[in-house]
């Protein structure tokens, strides 16, 4: 039998721990509903920029460089992970589904670019080239993010550095559920017309100053829109599943002080009976 | 033909403004559009300057900076990157801005010129703006 004062100890222990997911359970629930502002706020934007560019690419033969198909098979896998730990198998699921695709020889000569600590230290240590490591952005991800690094991966495409550029990240699906979503960012393939939006597309725009110029700023505008997104998307998908995973142990915390509760009750209750039955065999002997 | 049209100006971070306008002013790279309703599809880089509009008794407006302009025959889209409504925009950051940006401007190499004198044209036309527009 274990004694009373050290399962004591124990439960304050477990006590201890149980206020502290149970304070990031909240945390992260604050979080997440900020990160979902960020996503509808930035929404309308996204939404409108690839309504034009559909309307002008159904109205237009153009070509421009970031539409382009290359002929090489240079590719730059771009990983959005987390910077901080302690949210269930969310960085697991996004790393195992891109070393399954590593794997499996989906992109025959692939280099990898990280944003959010978590995956960067994990292809890290398995000796990986990263061409792109980001280990700030993730914490707190704000809307110069997705320009930012969108810049890069347009000047390495256009550089000819690379021939097509994909995307992985987790996307928030409801609050159990993240889904990875395996995305092409480069070269870009233009967004389909909506139907509602078909019938007045045999109107050719007029163009100012003229179609190629706004193509060549609408385009990269695009590909910065697609990386904000994702991160939005997967900060939104962390925090999820870190609420999750800390309600799961902040329930199983209180399922362990019950059962340690319950041990030290009977615990006590045998020292009390073994004390009672020596006084009163004690007693016994006395008499006898 | 639709007798108003409908305005939406939104920016990376957020929706600006969306409302109902009978007549819409865009700062177009090659200068200012007036915008009525049945205007024939136009698509635009934007300069620096104000997007105004009138909605019966009542007009609006806000300064805007780089992005876009879809025009339909009864939509008027602002995509820009800077965004502001005329209460959010603070006139002395703007004046200080516009002075060391002005200062700057006269020595910058060709390189970054651009990059001064877009501070320097959103300053001045967040000041003018505030005073009430129409500079």
């Amino acid at each position: 039998m274990p004694n009373t004062r050290d399962l004591v100890r124990r439960i304050q222990s477990v006590k201890g721990t149980q206020q502290i997911t149970k304070a990031m359970k909240m945390v992260a629930a604050a979080k997440l509903r900020r990160a979902q502002t960020a996503i509808s706020e930035a929404k309308p934007w996204a939404e409108t920029l690839s309504k034009v560019l559909a309307n002008v690419a159904a109205r237009t033969e153009f070509s421009h460089p970031l539409l382009e198909d290359h002929e090489g098979e240079r590719t730059w896998v771009v990983v959005v992970s987390s910077d901080k730990g302690l949210c269930g198998s969310f960085n697991t699921n996004i790393v195992r589904a891109v070393e399954k695709d590593l794997l499996a020889d989906r992109w025959p000569d692939v280099e990898l670019a990280v944003v959010g600590k978590k995956a960067s230290d994990y292809f890290r240590s398995r000796r990986w080239n990263l061409v792109v490591e980001d280990r700030e952005t993730m914490s707190a991800p704000t809307a110069e993010a997705g320009p930012r690094l969108g810049k890069r991966f347009v000047e390495a495409f256009t550089s000819g550095e690379v021939d097509s550029v994909w995307l992985v990240y987790n996307s928030f699906v409801n609050m159990i559920r993240q889904d990875i979503i395996v995305d092409r960012l480069l070269p870009i393939e233009p967004p389909a017309v909506a139907d509602e939006d078909q019938d007045d597309s045999q109107v050719d725009y007029l163009y100012e100053p003229d179609a190629r110029a706004l193509l060549a700023e609408l385009l990269p505008r695009h590909v910065e829109t697609q990386v904000q997104r994702a991160i939005f998307d997967s900060a939104a998908a962390e925090q999820a599943s870190r609420m999750t995973s800390m309600d799961a142990a902040t329930r199983n915390a209180g399922d362990m002080i019950d059962a340690l509760t319950l041990l030290y009750n009977r615990t006590r209750q045998a020292a009390i009976t073994k004390e009672l039955i020596e006084i009163v065999s004690g007693a016994q002997a006395l008499e006898g | 033909m639709a007798e108003t049209l409908r305005l939406e100006v939104v920016t990376p971070s957020r929706r600006v403004l969306e409302s109902r306008a009978s007549e819409v002013r865009v700062p177009g790279v090659l200068g200012e559009l007036g915008v009525l309703p049945g205007h024939t599809p136009l698509l635009t880089s934007l300069g620096t300057g104000e997007v105004s509009w009138i909605d019966g008794d009542t007009t609006g407006r806000l300064v805007v900076q780089g992005g876009f302009a879809e025009i339909q025959p009864d939509t008027v889209t602002v995509l820009a990157s800077i965004a502001e409504t005329v209460d959010e925009i603070d006139v002395e950051t703007a004046r200080t801005t516009l002075a060391e940006a002005q200062e700057k401007l006269k020595t910058v190499d060709a390189d970054d010129f651009d990059e001064v004198d877009n501070l320097v044209r959103l300053a001045e036309a967040r000041i003018s703006a505030a005073a009430g527009g129409g500079a």
